[in-house]
């Protein structure tokens, strides 16, 4: 075997290590998230909410009614710990005035109507989703999820897991900030 | 105290580990009789002391010591004992802990069984060995201690993954461990050959037998994942190209070509650089698994906590490894030359053609597996390259590989011809054209051409083996066959088997998601399904439903299926699917989601022919690899070699 060619497989290694260091390197200064999945939503239309209000039987939950507002659609479920973990955030950008549309997910009313009494409520509706109807239009793999929806009904971002301020100063905080606080 | 003592075991061993790679490496180099001897002794030590800190950490779990970080997040006090113990290694910092103590056995085992293996030659194995333990326990030590403590403990754990909570994950992990460990010590045993400056055939006839059985462990570790994954994950699926998954089948698919080529060595002492390489190959590829997995820059179902200083710490330890010993082969293999001359048509060039289309097969897979990070890491989108690039691309690289499977185990060494082979071939080959082309006309009732395609190399490997095996009892009776033999045959036959599973469950499956109300039924493949409705379930840690789907074919009751859907504590939903076995078909019912409140639910039907033959064909080939290792040639040579006295065998 000649000499050269024995050395093949050491080099391509290295450039391998190379790639592998380079992508560390990008993911530690937070420029690259594997698990980001990108919504296909993203940059399109809003899929329509039509869904029982979870806190009145006689009235429904539309998204209709959020045209021309910059707002938030969070997907969530007394059976997932991440939920309970993001309410108290919640909580507190609802009492900035950030308009949040919740979705209770696959989930018993009673036990959704308790939770909301016990620990506050942050939405300004809660659109009860038993059967994944909503959840399906809005490809949601997992609660929680967080859509923002610009005031054009344009989805412009999503979140795949518990809101925290750092989440929100990244993603969410610009869009609020551009159109000044509402209401 | 109890973890303290696992803490402290722990950092004893890395000590130990040190000590058994400095002193018989230098003492071996440097002729230093006393440095070689320490080896063994050190190295049997080392495995004391990781094994009480594993034991330990069981302990803990079987404990419920929440105030141990490590059992808090992954056990809790209604989880079943079988799964406080799995639960040890059914994440990051344990199963670390699994890998380490793993290695240590495999090495001890080696101080052991090789009582042949002249002092230097072991002494630098298990110099070797000893580094990658080094590396191991520093990785655990440094960045994920499985002791951790967590002030004040919780009253309560969390949860073990749900998905792991079930008998076939629990052995899915360990197995596959001790495959991806395995192959550390054909490695260490091409490392230490390469230092010694002697590659000869002495040391691809000691890694042999270990080869041999890391491959089992890792073909049992796959197919027990696998056959999880279709009737856990409630997809009807066995293999999905996912890049885990890939991580586990580059190093089997690169051990495969290494198992043949040890033969190859061996016995006529030919590609001996290519065997090296390949031995490097098998181990890095298992290291390389560990490190996508675990340092998260590849997503896939299976989620480790992953964070990229760990990522960091593997990235050095692989660079250390792989270019280490890639650096040294550069140096070493180019003098090696191989003076044994064979034809182009001989068993050598056979199996030269197979260890080639197997590494082409594994660096397709590998660059299917990076290739959407290379193009994610440069900002040039997401894309991800699914089971259609694979299935492209790995089908016709196989195909001509089983081909050549008939031929190569019938071909002689050295010298043959196509005249004399011929005649050997002509009767297996019309055979497997004909019952590939009727079975699916007769048997599956619809001709497809793939299908055919598919029976037919089936077919020619289970002929081709069963004259191969003629041939050679001729004259000495099956009896006379050596174990060897048998290995090469179950091999094979294991993977025709395994051919016809996945042809004819590819091609003849059918399925149907539909909505089923209490008492309707759905026809499909010649059996009714009919839903009985559903009941509430309560297990120790999760609640749910449990279906009733009554399955009957022409009016006869075959079965009663229960699938299942759990919501476990921890939130996460689990489907478990009710399955109908059987040799020539599985029937497969899923829940899906409840509709409506008249108990009406969405349920997932599959028929799929043929599917237990994919993991039937596992299992047979897995005894070929036992049948193989325990082959009592390995043990005559070994003990004429140490009768002689000199440290190799020259066969060649």
């Amino acid at each position: 075997m000649s000499k050269s060619r024995a050395f093949i497989p050491l080099l391509a290694f290295l450039a391998l290590a190379g790639l592998f260091y380079f992508v560390l390197m990008k993911m530690g200064k937070g420029e690259y998230n594997p698990r980001d999945i990108p919504t296909e939503f993203i940059g399109r239309p809003a899929p329509s909410i039509d869904l029982p209000n979870l806190l009145d039987e006689n009235d429904r939950v539309k998204s209709s009614d959020y045209a021309g507002k910059v707002w938030l659609v969070n997907v969530w479920g007394t059976w997932c710990p991440e939920c309970w973990k993001e309410h108290e955030y919640l909580m507190h950008l609802s009492r900035q005035g950030v308009p949040i549309l919740g979705i209770d997910w696959r989930d018993e009313k009673a036990d959704a109507i308790d939770f909301l009494k016990q620990k506050g409520n942050p939405f300004v509706e809660v659109g009860f989703d038993p059967n994944s109807d909503a959840a399906i239009d809005w490809g949601v793999y997992g609660a929680p999820e967080t859509f923002l929806i610009d005031a054009e009904g344009i989805v412009r971002e999503k979140h795949a897991g518990a809101l925290y301020p750092q989440v929100w100063q990244e993603k969410f905080a610009k869009y609020f900030h551009a159109q000044q606080p509402t209401e | 105290m109890i973890p303290e003592i696992g803490h402290f075991a722990l950092v004893l061993a890395l000590v130990l580990a040190l000590i058994q790679s400095f002193f018989p490496l230098v003492g071996a180099q440097k002729g230093i009789a006393s440095w070689v001897a320490i080896a063994k002794p050190v190295a049997r030590l080392q495995l004391v002391f990781t094994a009480l800190s594993f034991a330990l950490l069981t302990w803990s779990f079987l404990q419920s010591d929440f105030s141990v970080l490590y059992v808090a997040t992954n056990s809790n006090t209604s989880l079943p004992t079988l799964y406080k113990v799995s639960g040890v290694w059914g994440a990051h910092e344990g199963s670390l802990l699994f890998w380490a103590l793993t290695l240590s056995v495999w090495t001890t085992a080696v101080t052991l069984f090789g009582r042949s293996i002249p002092p230097v030659m072991m002494a630098r194995v298990l110099g070797i060995l000893g580094l990658l333990s080094v590396g191991f326990l520093m990785f655990m030590l440094f960045t994920s201690n499985p002791f951790d403590r967590l002030m004040p403990p919780p009253p309560e754990g969390k949860d073990l993954n749900p998905l792991l909570q079930d008998p076939g994950l629990a052995l899915h992990p360990p197995l596959l461990y001790m495959g991806y460990v395995g192959f550390a010590i054909p490695f260490a045993f091409a490392i230490a050959a390469m230092l010694g400056g002697r590659l000869d055939a002495a040391w691809a006839r000691w890694s042999r037998p270990w080869t041999q059985v890391a491959w089992v462990s890792l073909t049992l570790g796959i197919a027990l994942g696998s056959w999880w994954a279709y009737y856990e994950l409630g997809w009807g699926g066995w293999w999905f190209w996912d890049p885990v998954e890939n991580a586990s089948f580059m190093p089997w698919l690169a051990g495969t070509a290494l198992m043949h080529s040890l033969a190859v060595t061996e016995k006529r002492g030919a590609f001996k650089a290519w065997t090296v390489l390949l031995a490097i190959f098998a181990f890095s590829l298992s290291l390389l698994g560990m490190f996508l997995v675990r340092s998260g820059v590849l997503t896939s179902v299976h989620a480790f906590a992953s964070d990229p200083a760990r990522g960091m710490f593997i990235l050095m330890f692989l660079v250390t490894v792989v270019g280490g010993s890639l650096a040294l082969y550069a140096v070493r293999a180019s003098k090696v030359r191989s003076y044994v001359r064979f034809d182009l048509v001989s068993k050598e060039s056979a199996l030269l053609l197979n260890n080639v289309i197997l590494v082409v097969a594994c660096a397709a897979v590998l660059l299917g597996t990076l290739y959407p990070l290379l193009l994610d890491a440069l900002n040039l989108g997401k894309i991800s390259v699914g089971p259609p690039y694979f299935n492209a691309v790995f089908i016709p690289l196989t195909a001509p590989l089983v081909a050549l499977m008939g031929i190569g185990a019938m071909a002689r060494w050295k010298r043959d011809s196509l005249e004399n082979l011929w005649p050997k071939v002509r009767v297996s080959l019309v055979a497997s054209v004909v019952f590939g082309v009727l079975y699916p006309i007769v048997v599956m009732q619809r001709f497809d051409w793939l299908a055919a395609v598919g029976m037919v190399l089936a077919f020619w490997v289970f002929f081709t083996t069963l004259k191969v095996t003629k041939d050679q009892a001729r004259g000495r009776g099956l009896g006379g066959l050596s174990l060897s033999h048998w290995g090469m045959v179950f091999g094979h036959i294991g993977i025709a088997f395994f051919i016809v599973g996945i042809t004819l469950t590819s091609i003849y499956s059918t399925e149907k998601d539909l909505r089923l109300e209490v008492g309707e039924s759905y026809e499909m493949g010649g059996y009714a399904f009919t839903f009985n409705g559903s009941t509430h379930l309560q297990g120790p840690n999760y609640s749910g439903d449990r279906g009733e789907v009554v399955i009957t074919q022409n009016g006869e009751k075959i079965t009663v299926l229960h699938p299942e859907k759990r919501n476990y504590r921890s939130g996460m939903p689990m489907t478990e699917a009710g399955i109908d076995a059987g040799l020539s078909r599985d029937l497969f019912v899923a829940l899906g989601e409840p509709l409506g409140t008249e108990g009406a639910w969405s349920l997932r039907l599959y028929h799929k022919p043929y599917v237990r033959w994919i993991w039937l064909g596992a299992l047979i080939m897995s005894l070929g690899g036992l049948l193989s290792a325990a082959d009592k040639r390995y043990r005559v040579l070994a003990r004429r070699t140490a009768t002689e006295k000199s440290p190799v065998g020259a066969t060649a």
